[in-house]
């Protein structure tokens, strides 16, 4: 799975409030929640951003609450995958079961300015920077989440695993 | 082999010998939360599980407490989907408005969460339960919704960092500003995936309500759970209270932390987390004049009987300052009660305070106590994030009882010290 899109570029400690207002969670429907995301850190987001586009953060990106919604959100205003040094761990396990690509690469997140045009391959981990010509390897995930993510989520992946006892 | 509290836990609901930091393991869970806000997307992915029932009826809690009372009419329509789903389901630990409480008070007064456990919440304060040597956990709505099917979630099983606390305590500092103080010294990111284990004769010698704030911060500091061994004072917390028996895990002596602090307390003054992350702590002495707006004493880190006793003990006789809107919010109706009883109460709506039916509407800018623009806020809760309380250009300042007390009084951030 290829993906490419324009990067929107964050710091450190992106919070799920600032993805997410709490304010907002009153509803769970995802395109709302969408024409709300990052509003409280970047207005210019919702927006603006295209289907395809790429979130580019330094270290623990989605610290915070366990809202479910912060991904959904993310997800479902069209951005495709995030790369950051690191993840806060709830948002990582969100993602990962919701199927929205995450990768952990500080060379990447070194690299790459905002705005940069960036293709992710998913299998590999290879992270290309089209603007500046450059390419960076992303970490990889253990099989066990390759699972999951290969079954297009964890409720895929417990309906075949775990079924009734 | 030797292993931490955390290892012993997850290998004993993994069906193995052992485990090891870094290794992936699938376990059985001993109790599955939600809240108003989390449950209504777990509902939504439980049906796509093709599953009639859930795993456990009794093994699952739901709480309607983040916008319930409900606040606007989306909240009403998301409070109904779990009460119907609840009711669907014969989910016994379901918890109407009148028994509700704020969840992370509500489930230990009721006995629900156990030492050895392993429990998940979609709620990142669940890490709470780690005060009774319980693996606990914050997780998101499709774990939930797994976790309710099949009564299973993966882990990843932490590295353990160690806090030795040891000293003699200062007046007026309690489990909030030794967490607040940790938060301070390693970040946010601190203990990012890791498990916390908090230790020491300080520990040793805090009731449980201390214990839970510490606890129920962990996630403040990114990590996975913070847990404390189990000692008599466990025991006689759970002694008229525990709906289940329960095996206590406490760590090797030569179990392999990560890494170990050791903090001497007796240097910590009164810690305040200033905007707008946990770990900008400073003490007391050196806050400055900082002016507010309105002080919030409750949530599921401060709520507790022991938190409310101790906002008395420093309100009383007197009043809030004229300008501060100062709203208290008890756990749970229990303690709301037992606060009554003690005359808690009618002392703290005669220093002027608004008292509340229990809710979290407050901390995370839902309902009751929402910030406007400019405005700032002190708060005994645990996150003071951009936007946390209301608006974004509002500013929260966390910190214990008695010093968002004191400031309700000064109508500026102030120590109990400058009022008693």
């Amino acid at each position: 799975m290829s993906l490419k899109g324009k990067v929107w570029k964050y710091g450190n400690d992106v919070d799920t409030d600032v993805i997410i207002p709490a304010r907002y969670l009153n509803t769970s429907d995802p395109k709302a929640l969408a024409s709300h995301c990052m509003e409280d850190i970047d207005g210019t987001f919702a927006s603006n951003v295209k289907s395809g586009d790429i979130i580019v953060a330094e270290d623990n990106f989605g610290c915070g609450s366990s809202r479910e919604h912060a991904p959904m959100a993310i997800k479902a205003a069209g951005v495709s995958c995030i790369i950051a040094n690191t993840f806060a761990r709830i948002f990582y396990r969100n993602s990962i079961n919701i199927g929205l690509p995450i990768l952990e690469c500080e060379a990447a997140v070194k690299g790459i300015t905002n705005g940069d045009e960036v293709e992710v391959d998913i299998e590999t981990g290879v992270i290309k920077n089209l603007t500046k010509d450059e390419t960076y390897q992303a970490k990889g995930f253990p099989e066990f989440m390759k699972d999951i993510i290969n079954a297009g989520g964890l409720v895929n992946y417990a309906r075949e695993n775990w079924g009734k006892k | 082999m030797s292993m931490t509290m955390v290892e012993k836990i997850i290998a004993s609901h993994g069906g193995k010998d052992q485990v090891k930091p870094g290794d992936l393991v699938s376990v059985d869970l001993d109790l599955v939360l939600g809240n108003d806000v989390t449950t209504p997307v777990a509902v939504k992915e439980f049906a796509k599980l093709g599953m009639d029932e859930v795993y456990d009826k009794e093994r699952i809690a739901i709480v309607p407490d983040h916008f319930a009372p409900n606040k606007d009419i989306d909240s009403a329509e998301q409070s109904k989907i779990i009460r119907e789903f609840a009711y669907a389901k014969g989910i016994k630990n379901y918890f109407e408005i009148g028994e509700m409480g704020i969840e992370h008070c509500l489930l230990p007064e009721k006995g629900l969460a156990l030492p050895g456990d392993i429990i998940i919440g979609a709620d990142s304060h669940t890490c709470t339960y780690g005060a009774f040597g319980a693996l606990a956990t914050g997780i998101g709505s499709t774990d939930m919704a797994v976790g309710m099917a099949t009564g299973k979630a993966w882990m990843r099983v932490p590295e353990t960092l160690k806090f030795e606390y040891t000293g003699k305590l200062q007046p007026w500092v309690g489990g909030k500003d030794l967490i607040l103080y940790t938060i301070g010294q390693i970040g946010v990111d601190g203990a990012l995936y890791k498990a916390m284990e908090f230790t020491g004769e300080v520990i040793e010698n805090f009731s449980m309500a201390n214990r839970m704030t510490m606890s129920n911060m962990a996630i403040e500091a990114g990590g996975k759970c913070g847990l404390i061994a189990p000692d008599e004072t466990t025991f006689e917390y759970l002694k008229d209270r525990a709906q289940r028996d329960y095996t206590v895990y406490t760590s090797d002596e030569d179990a392999n932390y990560e890494k170990t602090y050791k903090f001497d307390v007796s240097t910590i003054e009164p810690q305040v987390a200033f905007p707008h992350l946990p770990e900008n702590t400073r003490g007391i002495s050196e806050v400055g004049d900082i002016k507010i707006d309105q002080v919030i004493i409750g949530s599921c880190t401060n709520g507790r009987l022991e938190d409310l006793r101790l906002a008395a003990k420093v309100l009383k006789g007197k009043k809030k300052a004229p300008h501060v809107r100062l709203i208290i919010f008890p756990g749970t109706q229990q303690i709301y009660l037992d606060a009554m009883a003690e005359g808690i109460i009618r002392t703290l709506i005669e220093a002027g305070a608004a008292v509340s039916t229990p809710t979290c509407g407050p901390c995370l800018g839902g309902h009751m106590g929402v910030l406007a623009k400019g405005e700032r806020a002190v708060a005994t809760t645990n996150r003071n994030f951009v936007g946390r309380m209301g608006h974004p250009e509002s500013e929260v300042y966390l910190s214990n009882p008695a010093v968002a007390a004191a400031s309700a009084i000064m109508g500026k951030i102030a120590g109990p010290e400058e009022v008693m």
